[in-house]
C-alpha cells in the first residue's frame, strides 16, 4: 500500500512541477528553488511529517524533502540547543545528500571526459 | 518590423510542448523514482536490519550516486530529456545538475573550474533551502515561544 501511496505522491509532485515548466517561463532551476521553498514551509507545522508517514519514500524522494530536512534539523536544534541550534541544526540530517553530491561529482568528474 | 507582428512570427516558429503528454510522462517516472525510493529503503532496512531513518540516508546516497554516475556515463542526460521535471524534481535532478556543472567545468582546472563551478546550479538549492528553512524555523521558534 505504501508503494501505491509513494507513487502517487511523488508522481504528483513532479507532474505539478512539468506543468509549471511547460506553462511559464520559469527554468528547471527555478522548479527546483520553489520546491525546496515549498517543502520547508510545510514542515513549519509538521504537515511535511505526515506526508512522509503517508508516502513513505515517495515524499523523501523529491527535492521538497530536502526543505523539510534543512527545517526539521533546525527545529530539532532549536529545541535541544536554543539559539544556536538553529545554526547548527539545519545542516544535521541533509549534510548526507549534500556530501554524497560533492563527493560523488568530484571524483567522478576527475576520472570521465565530459561527452555530449 | 512591428513589436506584435515579431511576436507572432515568434509564437508560431516556437515548438509547441505538449503540456498533457509531457504531464504524464512525468507522473509516471517521478511515481517511479518514488517507488524505487520505497524499495530501496526497505531493501536497506531489511537487509542490513537498521532503522528506517538510517534507511533513507543510504537510499538518497545510492540514487545521488547512481545518478551521478550515469550523467558521467553519458546516457543520463537523454533520460532528463525524455522524462523532464520526473527525473529533475526528485533528488536525481540534483546530483545531475551538479555532476554536469562539474564535467562541464573540468578542462578550465581543479581550483578555478571544477572547484568554482560545481555548484553553479544546484546551488542556489542549497542557498534558498538554507535561508528559508531558517527564516521558517526562526518564525517556528518566534510563535512557540508565545
Amino acid at each position: 500500500m505504501i508503494y501505491l501511496n509513494a507513487f502517487i505522491f511523488a508522481g504528483l509532485v513532479c507532474m505539478i512541477g512539468q506543468i509549471i515548466l511547460d506553462k511559464t517561463k520559469l527554468t528547471p532551476g527555478h522548479i527546483t528553488v520553489l520546491f525546496v521553498i515549498v517543502g520547508a514551509f510545510l514542515d513549519v507545522f509538521n504537515i511535511y511529517d505526515r506526508l512522509v508517514l503517508w508516502a513513505g519514500g515517495g515524499a523523501l524522494v523529491p527535492i521538497t524533502s530536502f526543505g523539510h530536512m534543512l527545517t526539521h534539523g533546525a527545529i530539532m536544534g532549536y529545541n535541544e540547543q536554543g539559539i544556536m541550534g538553529l545554526f547548527v541544526g539545519a545542516f544535521d540530517l541533509t549534510s548526507a545528500g549534500i556530501c554524497a553530491t560533492i563527493i560523488s561529482a568530484f571524483f567522478m568528474s576527475l576520472i570521465f571526459k565530459p561527452r555530449d | 518590423m512591428e513589436k506584435t507582428k515579431y511576436k507572432d512570427l515568434v509564437n508560431k516558429h516556437t515548438p509547441k510542448e505538449d503540456v498533457f503528454y509531457n504531464a504524464i510522462i512525468a507522473f509516471l517516472i517521478g511515481g517511479l523514482m518514488g517507488i524505487i525510493a520505497q524499495g530501496l529503503i526497505d531493501f536497506y532496512s531489511y537487509y542490513l536490519s537498521i532503522s528506517t531513518k538510517e534507511a533513507t540516508v543510504c537510499m538518497l546516497v545510492t540514487l545521488i550516486f547512481l545518478s551521478c554516475l550515469f550523467t558521467s556515463l553519458g546516457f543520463f542526460d537523454k533520460l532528463v530529456n525524455f522524462a523532464k521535471c520526473g527525473l529533475i524534481v526528485p533528488i536525481t535532478g540534483f546530483a545531475h545538475a551538479t555532476m554536469s556543472a562539474a564535467l562541464e567545468y573540468r578542462k578550465e582546472g581543479m581550483i578555478t573550474g571544477i572547484g568554482a563551478n560545481m555548484l553553479k546550479i544546484s546551488g542556489a538549492v542549497i542557498i534558498f533551502g538554507v535561508v528559508s528553512a531558517w527564516t521558517f524555523s526562526v518564525i517556528r521558534a518566534i510563535v512557540g515561544a508565545i
